[in-house]
C-alpha cells in the first residue's frame, strides 16, 4: 500500500524530524494561543536540527575531534552541519526571545494570549 | 493618430532636430500645456465628486459589512473550534505525507558515499588542525574558517537582547501605576530567601560557573566552545539570581556590566578578525601562529575569540531572563 514510502527504511531520523516538523508547524498555523505558536515554531527549528544532525552523520565514525593526530577524512563524521545546527539554535533562540518579547507586550495592552480574541479586538477600536 | 504625433513632438530626436536648426519650441510647449489644462481639470473635477460618492457608499458598505459580519464571523468561529481538531489533523497528516515522500528519495542515512560528504568536509578534516590549530574540527570551522558566521550570530544574539530590552524594560523613575506595580510585584509568586534554595546555591553557583568557564576555555581541545559555556555561565548567573534576589545581583551586574562586556567583546572579535583576514588575505606574516595542536594556548585566535563569544552569550542570557523578570538588568 505504502511502496512510495519505502525508501524511509534506512532513515529513521530523517522520518521523525519530518514527523516533528509537520507537528510543529500545524501548530504554529493552527493554534490560537501565542505562547502555543511560539512552541511550535520551537519544536520545528528541532525537527531542523535532528534533520541537519541526521545528514551529517555516517556509520562508524567519530565526532569530529582529532584523536591521536589522525586526519584522515575516513575517521570523523562531516563537521559542516554541526556548525550549521550551532547557528541555527543560536538565531532560535534569539527569535524566540524576540517573540516572548512581543506576546508580553500584546498581552499587557489586551490581556489575552487569544490572537483571534486581540484582533476582534482591533476591529472593534478601528471602528 | 493625434497621440502619436504628440509622441513624435516630446521624442529625443525631435528635440535633437529641433536644436540641431535653432528652433525656438516656446510655441508647441504653450500650445500643449493650453490644450491639456482643461483636460487634465475635468478629470480632477470627475476624481473629486466620485471619492465623494466612494466615502459615501463605503461607509453604507461598512454599516452593512459589520451587521453581517458579525454574524458570521461567531458562527465561522463555532465551526472552526468544532473542527479545530480534525482540521489540524488533516492539515499536519498532508504536510508530514508530503515531505516524507520527499525525504524517501533522498540518498540513505548514514552512508558515507552521500553527496554531503563532499572535498569541502574533506578539506576541513584533512587541513583543518594542520592551518588552524585546533583539535576540535568544529571548532576551528566555526571561528577560523568561517569565523564571519560567528561573528554574525554574536550579533544576532546582541540585537536580540537590545530588542528585548526595548521591548520590556520599565523606567526605575515613572508615575505610570501599572509599571510600578510590575516592579513592586516582581517578587510575588516567586519564593522568598528560601533557605533550601540558597545553600544549594552556594554550593553549587560557583561550581557552574567554573565548569562554564573550563568549557570556553578548552573549547579548541574539546567539545565545547563560547556558545555552549556561555549558556553554562549564564545558566550559573540565573540560579545566583532566583536564590539571592537582584539587590545581590546588582552589586556586579548592571546595564553597564551587560553594554560594556558585551559591546567591548564583539569589538575585540571584530578587530581580532580584520587583523586575521586582512594578513590572510595579502599572504602577511601573522604574529598569531596555530601553535602546538592540544595545548591550551594554541589554536590561534580561537581561544580568544571563544571567550569574546561567551562572554557575550552569558551577557545575552542573564540578560533575557532578567528582562523578563523584572523588566530591566
Amino acid at each position: 500500500m505504502l511502496e512510495f514510502l519505502s525508501g524511509l527504511n534506512d532513515k529513521p531520523f530523517e522520518a521523525v524530524a519530518i514527523i516533528l516538523f509537520g507537528i510543529g508547524f500545524t501548530t504554529l498555523f493552527l493554534h490560537p494561543n501565542l505562547i502555543k505558536k511560539i512552541m511550535g515554531l520551537n519544536i520545528m527549528d528541532t525537527a531542523v536540527y535532528l534533520f541537519l544532525a541526521a545528514k551529517g552523520f555516517i556509520y562508524g565514525r567519530k565526532a569530529p575531534i582529532v584523536v591521536d593526530g589522525v586526519t584522515s577524512m575516513e575517521a570523523y563524521i562531516n563537521p559542516i552541519p554541526s556548525g550549521l545546527v550551532l547557528t541555527g539554535i543560536v538565531v532560535s533562540v534569539s527569535v524566540t526571545a524576540v517573540m516572548l518579547a512581543l506576546t508580553v507586550r500584546l498581552y499587557r495592552r489586551y490581556h489575552t494570549l487569544d490572537i483571534d480574541e486581540i484582533l476582534k479586538i482591533i476591529r472593534k477600536e478601528g471602528n | 493618430m493625434s497621440k502619436i504625433r504628440r509622441d513624435y513632438e516630446n521624442s529625443l530626436w525631435r528635440k535633437l532636430v529641433r536644436f540641431v536648426y535653432g528652433e525656438n519650441d516656446s510655441f508647441h510647449e504653450k500650445a500643449g500645456y493650453d490644450i491639456e489644462h482643461p483636460e487634465t481639470e475635468k478629470r480632477k473635477e470627475e476624481t473629486f465628486f466620485e471619492e465623494v460618492d466612494y466615502t459615501k457608499k463605503k461607509k453604507e458598505s461598512d454599516k452593512f459589512f459589520a451587521k453581517y459580519s458579525a454574524i458570521a464571523e461567531k458562527r465561522g468561529e463555532k465551526v472552526y473550534n468544532h473542527f479545530y481538531k480534525f482540521l489540524a489533523a488533516i492539515t499536519c497528516f498532508s504536510i508530514i505525507m508530503i515531505l516524507l515522500v520527499t525525504v524517501a528519495k533522498l540518498p540513505s542515512f548514514g552512508n558515507p558515499d552521500n553527496p554531503v560528504n563532499n572535498e569541502v568536509s574533506e578539506r576541513y578534516i584533512e587541513q583543518g588542525l594542520e592551518e588552524t590549530g585546533a583539535v576540535n574540527i568544529v571548532a576551528g570551522m566555526i571561528l577560523d574558517y568561517r569565523a564571519f558566521d560567528t561573528l554574525g550570530e554574536s550579533h544576532v544574539l546582541f540585537i536580540a537582547c537590545v530588542c528585548v530590552m526595548i521591548l520590556l524594560r520599565l523606567d526605575k523613575e515613572t508615575n505610570d501605576p501599572e509599571k510600578l506595580k510590575a516592579l513592586e510585584n516582581d517578587r510575588d509568586f516567586e519564593p522568598k530567601n528560601e533557605a533550601i534554595l540558597q545553600h544549594a546555591a552556594k554550593i553549587l553557583v560557583p561550581v557552574i560557573i567554573l565548569f562554564g568557564i573550563y568549557i570556553v576555555l578548552n573549547g579548541h581541545i574539546s567539545p565545547g566552545g563560547g556558545f555552549a559555556g556561555g549558556a553554562i555561565i549564564g545558566s550559573g548567573l540565573i540560579l545566583y539570581l532566583n536564590a539571592f534576589g537582584f539587590k545581590k545581583t546588582e552589586m556586579f551586574f548592571t546595564t553597564k556590566t551587560f553594554s560594556v562586556v558585551s559591546v567591548s567583546s564583539l569589538l575585540f572579535y571584530s578587530l581580532s578578525k580584520t587583523y586575521s583576514f586582512f594578513t590572510g588575505a595579502n599572504d602577511l606574516h601573522s604574529i598569531i601562529g596555530p601553535g602546538t595542536p592540544g595545548a591550551i594556548l594554541s589554536a590561534g585566535l580561537i581561544l580568544p575569540l571563544n571567550i569574546a563569544v561567551g562572554a557575550v552569550v552569558a551577557c545575552t542570557m542573564y540578560g533575557f531572563y532578567a528582562l523578563f523578570r523584572k523588566g530591566g538588568i
